[in-house]
């Protein structure tokens, strides 16, 4: 029997476990959101805006490690995708876009909502196709969960012009063979024993962890590895919770605004593995002076990744979670006690620096800090719960002050540093874990770029919780206008017309809090985790806080700036407000 | 330092700004870029002429590589082998120089493809010295249209790759 393109289409869908679909419908995808209409076993999420319906799909894929499905209209409503999907793209996230399209015949006509987007994601995604012949559709379908899955993850983009979904033919399911495309996963098996070499005999090791350990699934082969040759561990943004943030050999996230004792280790060590992490300008800072006095072996999927900013000693192209459990085998082999020994003062060297420069900041009783939001949430929530952000000192603060245990509990925009990001991928990753508490913490500037969402969470009933640490500003530009402007903030002042977030919540249906004192941070959450519905606080902060330790643009890591400076230019503050 | 880059990609529509998008979108130049079907029709052979230190050459490899469309990456740098590319030059000599151009077209083993009272154009093939060296000679005899197809390269049989 033949089947419509959009019924082939679901039912490629339903092959690959597809749950949920984010989407919005539109002229040309009809076809598809008419098969959907008694859809029983793959549910469509309407977001309020194409560019939610992809971060939404990024977060619950960043949750729970499956493909992320977008689903959007030609034209207007594919060339909003395009900020989800550079996001995806920049943190190597696996989603899967279906744009509708203008029928063939008109392609390249300036039809109407006609949209070439094809071209325009091409260097944003991994990869992208469009369906000329309704009879490849199953076989494009299957390919592009393929590449978008394996290997280096990433988003593929498939572009469906409407005659295809409403053409018919019969279905199949064909094996897929890409002869151009074969990922190493396999390291190469003496660079690995080179490499454990090095590490048996480092006398200052560190692990740097990046995303490369989430999308691997690595987490237990890395804690095996740091835990037996007894290597502390410093994580990237994208690699927070490949490694316990609570464990004692766990040094917090390196680089501009990483923790001191990280930076200083990187700085100091002899060995510094690189495990998925791409050595971002975030991370190395003046790249000719970052770890001068280290070997490095740099373990990645993607040969570009390695060699492309650093130089690198030992090079191992594979998949994380493969090469670690041929090095732990390889390690087990020798003699753990010699390294606990051999280890001691590099140990002993950096507690002394964690003891000189804890993560800190000043509390006060009348004013409330952002960071003070973040820790409480932390201590209320132990832990348990995935914590979305936003763009700039709140993702900054969420990621020093929250310790991730696990991975995938961290969902934050690294690459592009997408505002408006946090809030939608929360609403995926609470599909993808309905009894999870997520949290997004955000920014009073970037909220505001996709709280159309907010219909979204209501209506399905979602109990996200939405942490506003609003200061008035956009607080990360104005932090940079502080220090590196001479305090000229041009046009980063909301104040005024920041919205009543209270309102806005109860005006979607969702429930608003506010706290404006440092005593009211504490009830506020707890009866925000308490309401199974969607919950907006407004934390009213105090704007001047920065965050701290700085590297700044430019400077060598361990070049960092501290709370102190400020102190001494609190007058000066004051005279601006 | 200039390489040569030869790349077998599926043919397959797009796949040509797929390569020259990874050249613009990463600030690599290219010099010159030839493409065409391989013996095979579902497969192209492009070669990319390009120039950049060890480690820009390293990530352009690296990058077309890692292109889903890319089969197979050689810099040529590292085997012997031969390069040719082909010019199409309109010249308009002076009267009394119509006999110099034939001669030195024949002396390049150039053939003259058209020819009219005022005009010859001559088709040469060969590598970047020859060919510079005969449209330098050219110049004076003046020049009005010029064409070249970019270099195409391919290995010596039997040759190994050069260890760097
Ligand atoms: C305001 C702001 C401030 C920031 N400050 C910092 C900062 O202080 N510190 C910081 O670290 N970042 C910071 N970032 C984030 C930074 O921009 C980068 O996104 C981040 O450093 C990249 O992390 P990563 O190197 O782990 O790479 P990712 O982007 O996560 O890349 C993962 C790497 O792992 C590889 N990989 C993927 N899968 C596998 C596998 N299965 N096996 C092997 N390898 C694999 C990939 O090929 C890739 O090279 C900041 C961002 C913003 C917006
Ligand atoms: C879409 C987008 N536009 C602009 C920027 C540049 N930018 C980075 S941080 C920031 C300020 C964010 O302000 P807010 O959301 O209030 O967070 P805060 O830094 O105050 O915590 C801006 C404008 C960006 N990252 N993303």
């Amino acid at each position: 029997m033949k089947l419509s393109g959009a019924e082939i289409l679901i039912e490629s869908l339903k092959r690959e476990g597809v749950k949920y679909i984010f989407g919005y419908p539109g002229g040309v995808v009809l076809n598809i959101f008419d098969s959907l209409y008694d859809e029983k076993d793959i549910k469509l999420i309407l977001t309020r805006h194409e560019q939610g319906a992809i971060h939404a799909a990024d977060g619950y894929a960043r949750a729970s490690g499956k493909v992320g499905i977008g689903l959007v209209t030609s034209g207007p409503g594919a060339t909003n995708t395009v900020t989800g999907i550079a996001t995806a793209s920049m943190d190597s996230i696996p989603i899967v876009v279906f744009s509708g399209q203008v029928p063939t015949m008109l392609i390249g006509n300036d039809a109407f909502q006609e949209a070439d987007i094809v071209g325009i994601t091409r260097p944003c995604t991994k990869y992208n196709f469009l369906v000329k012949d309704v009879k490849d559709l199953s076989r494009i379908v299957r390919e592009a969960f393929y590449i978008a899955s394996s290997g280096r993850p990433g988003p593929v983009l498939i572009d469906l012009p409407k005659d295809v979904t409403a053409g018919r033919a019969d279905f199949v399911w064909p094996e897929i063979d890409i002869r151009s495309y074969k990922p190493t996963y396999e390291g190469n098996k003496w660079m690995i024993a080179q490499a454990a070499h090095l590490i048996a005999k480092a006398k200052k090791p560190l692990i740097v962890a990046g995303g490369g350990v989430i999308s691997s699934g690595a987490a237990k082969e890395l804690r095996e590895l740091a835990e037996h040759a007894n290597v502390p561990v410093t994580m990237t943004l994208m690699g927070l919770g490949g490694f316990p943030g609570s464990h004692k050999l766990s040094l917090g996230m390196l680089g501009m605004h990483g923790t001191y004792y990280a930076n200083k280790a990187v700085q100091d060590s002899d060995l510094l593995f690189a495990i998925g992490m791409r050595f971002d300008d975030r991370v190395t800072g003046k790249v000719d002076a970052f770890a001068p006095h280290a070997k490095i072996i740099h373990l990645d999927i993607d040969p570009t990744s390695i060699k492309k900013n650093v130089r690198v000693d030992v090079p191992i192209v594979g998949d994380v979670k493969k090469v670690l459990t041929v090095m732990n085998k390889v390690l087990k082999e020798e003699v753990k006690e010699q390294w606990d020994e051999v280890r001691r003062a590099w140990l002993r060297q950096i507690d002394a620096w964690k003891a000189e420069r804890p993560m800190t900041y000043t509390y006060s009783d009348e004013i409330i800090k952002p960071q003070f939001v973040v820790e409480k949430i932390y201590e209320l929530t132990k832990g348990d719960a995935i914590i979305a952000t936003e763009v700039g000192q709140n993702q900054m603060w969420a990621a020093q002050f929250f310790k991730y245990d696990k991975p995938r509990r961290w969902l934050s925009s690294g690459g592009l540093g997408t505002m408006g990001y946090g809030f939608p991928a929360a609403i995926g990753a609470q599909f993808a874990h309905p009894d999870k508490l997520v949290i997004d913490i955000a920014g009073d500037g970037s909220i505001q770029m996709n709280i159309q969402e907010l219909a979204t969470a209501v209506i399905n009933k979602l109990p996200v919780k939405v942490a506003i640490l609003n200061n008035r500003y956009l607080g990360m530009v104005r932090q940079w206008q502080e220090l590196f402007f001479n305090e000229r903030y041009s046009h980063t002042k909301l104040d005024d017309t920041v919205p009543d977030f209270v309102k806005i919540a109860e005006a979607y249906g969702a429930v608003g809090l506010r706290a404006t004192k440092p005593a009211e941070v504490e009830p506020v959450l707890r009866e925000a985790f308490k309401i199974k519905r969607t919950v907006f606080m407004d934390f009213v902060v105090d704007w001047k806080e920065k965050v701290y330790p700085m590297v700044p643009a430019g400077a060598a890591i361990d070049q960092m700036l501290f709370e102190e400076i400020e102190k001494k230019t609190e007058k000066k503050l004051r005279a601006v407000k | 330092m200039r390489h040569t880059i030869s790349v077998l990609v599926e043919n397959k529509f797009g796949v040509l700004s797929r390569i020259s998008g990874l050249f613009s979108g990463r600030g690599y130049n290219i010099e010159s870029l030839s493409v065409g079907e391989t013996i095979d029709p579902q497969v192209s052979i492009m070669t990319i002429v390009t120039t950049g230190d060890d480690l820009v050459i390293e990530q352009i490899t690296k990058q077309l590589n890692k292109l889903i469309d890319v089969i197979k990456v050689t810099d040529m740098k590292e085997l012997d082998h031969v390069e040719r590319e082909m010019v199409l030059l309109k010249v308009v000599p002076k009267p009394d120089d119509r006999t110099e151009v034939l001669n030195l077209a024949e002396i390049f083993r150039g053939r003259i493809v058209d020819s009219s009272p005022k005009t010859y154009t001559i088709e040469i093939t060969g590598d970047e010295k020859k060919i510079e060296a005969f449209v330098e000679l050219m110049k004076p005899m003046g020049i009005k249209e010029f064409v070249r197809t970019g270099k195409v390269a391919i290995a010596r049989e039997g040759t190994k790759k050069k260890q760097i």
